[in-house]
């Protein structure tokens, strides 16, 4: 059915119209909203020309998701958190799912990100620097690539130390390197104040938003482009001798060295890219925020990063953007409607089976079971589908 | 003819134990074999040339250039590549993408070409892909271009590995044990392909082998290593001949008298 392009298109075109149509009816409904969701998953795998799987999945993300959002901003701003994962996911791919650079601190690169614009896109600056902050609102777009370069630097600084390591041993550096970026982050409010340690930083400015769009619009439509840029620039790097290279250290760092693979600069620049991706996002999701604190930017964080990219297939584009959307869609809808909803049910003085639902404990309540339900996924899916959702395919080349 | 590759004195020490000694080398063309038992020191001494170990005495030259001190990568791109005795593919890419792999050396595209993917890229990358596929044609692979390395026949996997370090447009090739495991059909096809090379590139060959009928067959030199000293040097009939190598390979007459 999903082969056959003269079933799947009409397929996939009514599947968006009615998705659409049925989140445009019943905004509070999160079955429409997770069907909206599936139907763009549909028409990325069904059948069809190029051209036109580009334009259903334009319409979709382009016109019709800023129209749901405008019924109910809550949906974009899921979409917009899918976003900022999805890239997150993508810069943590090229790491661990190419390079094969077990990274278990990667949020850093994010909080690092983050930060630089909250300094200086907030009052904070003033206390380092003694005035003239925050900076004007356009300053955004200019911290959008500062934020990326601050943390590819920081990449590099993390690269340099932990280039001899391997597997486990790398894995537990960069865990202490994101530690060590949180700690920091805490701590550097004296002497001078940078961070404002745990009290964190507000506000920090917004840009300046054209034609008057309201900012979740505006946010949601910015994440998207980064992440269009993002799989642009990732597609080129692994389809290039770059990301062969990557590939053959993840598979043998000796053989691939010995065929002319420059070891240290082939790391440093995975981790560089892998660390940009973060640092710009950073600076998406700190003004998104408008307050930050190292609360944003724990150890779990990163391993739920890491899980969106198992969870999709590593070394695979289209599955790190998928296990971002499932694992950010299971947390902040599926899990959290499904606690409202019993609780519905509890505050009605619903009956099941003679037992009174409001008698449930309040430590049963789902949303709180969100790492057991992953790491339950995580096992399920290591025995059944150790590959990920959306394998990386081998890339072939017409030769004629 | 001017000397092509040189090694003097190399000496190489783990520990306590002297892994080689002392060992004089040198290849103007053609194909050179190092032969030896077990723990001979074959592959240690592959293992300096290639800068995968730091000799602890000696030099290695490759056309009046020192490639001691240099990074493995640093010495492939000036012409040395190699095989390993444990075949080691990167078994999750395809039999083309091993071969482009080897090319990395000769790669002349920065980061920004590959981001921008303007004519140099695309044009590069074109001629890449049909340089690997014709190297995989000329190994015999011709019908594997895109099947995974971990999925090739044995046979296939270590000539694939000769079509990789190939790639890389050595002046030098070095062979572990190139045959290890294959037919003797296999080992004759493989051997005339070798043959092949040197006579269409004139590129230089040094292999370490034990299949004696190869090593006869193929080499215009052949070294004996036994203990990590050189025992003997010269054509394949002086080797067989040389007294110490029988010993090395048969142990002396009468050995198993000697009272300790």
């Amino acid at each position: 059915m999903i082969k056959r392009p003269v079933i799947a298109i009409p397929l996939a075109v009514v599947l968006l119209v009615v998705s659409g149509w049925a989140v445009a009816a019943f905004p509070r409904s999160i079955l429409a909203f997770l069907l909206f969701q599936s139907s763009i998953l549909f028409v990325y795998l069904a059948a069809m020309p190029g051209w036109l799987r580009g334009a259903l999945l334009a319409v979709a993300l382009l016109v019709m998701m800023p129209i749901i959002g405008a019924h109910n901003v809550y949906y974009l701003e899921i979409a917009t958190q899918v976003g900022i994962f999805a890239a997150l996911a993508l810069g943590l791919n090229i790491v661990v799912g190419l390079a094969g650079l077990l990274d278990l601190g990667y949020v850093a690169f994010f909080a690092v990100g983050a930060y630089s614009w909250a300094i200086f896109g907030s009052p904070q600056a003033n206390l380092i620097f003694g005035g003239g902050f925050p900076l004007a609102p356009g300053w955004f777009f200019a911290f959008l690539f500062v934020g990326l370069a601050v943390a590819a630097l920081a990449g590099v600084l993390l690269g340099l130390p932990v280039l001899r390591l391997r597997g486990d041993y790398l894995a537990i550096v960069t865990l202490g390197f994101g530690e060590v970026i949180r700690v920091l982050a805490n701590n550097l409010d004296k002497p001078i104040n940078f961070t404002n340690g745990p009290k964190g930083i507000t506000p920090i400015g917004r840009p300046p938003v054209p034609f008057g769009m309201p900012y979740a619009e505006f946010s949601y439509l910015l994440v998207l482009l980064i992440v269009v840029v993002i799989v642009i620039v990732n597609r080129r790097l692994q389809d290039s001798h770059i990301g062969r290279a990557w590939e053959a250290i993840r598979e043998d760092e000796v053989a691939a060295q010995a065929m002319g693979v420059p070891l240290v600069r082939a790391k440093l620049l995975a981790f560089a890219c892998g660390a940009s991706f973060a640092g710009v996002m950073g600076v998406v999701f700190a003004a998104k925020q408008l307050f930050i604190n190292p609360e944003s930017f724990t150890f779990l964080e990163s391993i739920g990063v890491l899980a969106m990219v198992i969870l999709g297939g590593m070394g695979s584009i289209p599955g790190a953007i998928l296990g971002a959307t499932v694992v950010t869609v299971l947390n902040l809808q599926v899990l959290k409607g499904f606690s409202l909803w019993l609780n519905e049910l509890k505050n009605a003085g619903v009956v099941v089976l003679g037992y009174p639902l409001a008698d449930l404990p309040t430590q049963l309540e789902p949303a709180k079971y969100e790492r057991m339900i992953f790491g339950i996924i995580l096992v399920l899916m290591t025995i059944y589908r150790p590959q990920g959702f959306l394998p990386a395919k081998r890339r072939r080349r017409d030769l004629k | 003819m001017t000397v092509l590759f040189e090694a003097r004195g190399i000496t190489k020490r783990f520990g306590g134990l002297t892994a080689v000694k002392d060992v004089d080398f040198s290849l103007t063309s053609g194909i050179a074999a190092i032969i030896g038992p077990n723990g001979a020191g074959k592959t240690t001494l592959f293992n300096v040339f290639t800068g995968l170990y730091t000799p602890d005495g000696g030099d290695v030259t490759l056309a009046d250039q020192s490639l001691v001190g240099r990074r493995p990568d640093e010495i492939t791109a000036l012409g040395v590549c190699r095989t390993f005795q444990n075949i080691r593919l990167f078994k999750t890419m395809t039999a083309i993408e091993n071969v482009l792999v080897g090319m990395h050396a000769r790669v002349r595209l920065h980061l920004w070409d590959v981001l921008a993917r303007g004519r140099r890229f695309h044009d590069a990358e074109r001629e890449a892909w049909q340089r690997a596929r014709a190297l995989l044609e000329r190994v015999g692979l011709g019908g594997h271009l895109h099947t995974e390395a971990r999925h090739l026949p044995y046979g296939d996997q270590r000539r694939l590995e000769v079509a990789r370090a190939l790639a890389s447009s050595p002046r030098l090739l070095l062979l572990d044990e190139p045959t290890a495991g294959m037919t003797g059909a296999e080992a004759r096809t493989l051997m005339g392909l070798l043959r092949g090379l040197v006579a269409d590139f004139g590129l230089a060959i040094i292999l370490i082998e034990h299949n004696m009928r190869v090593v006869m067959e193929v080499s215009d030199r052949v070294t004996v290593l036994d203990h990590g000293e050189k025992i003997a040097e010269g054509t394949p009939r002086e080797v067989q001949t040389d007294a110490r190598v029988i010993e090395a390979y048969l142990g002396r007459r009468g050995a198993t008298h000697a009272a300790p």
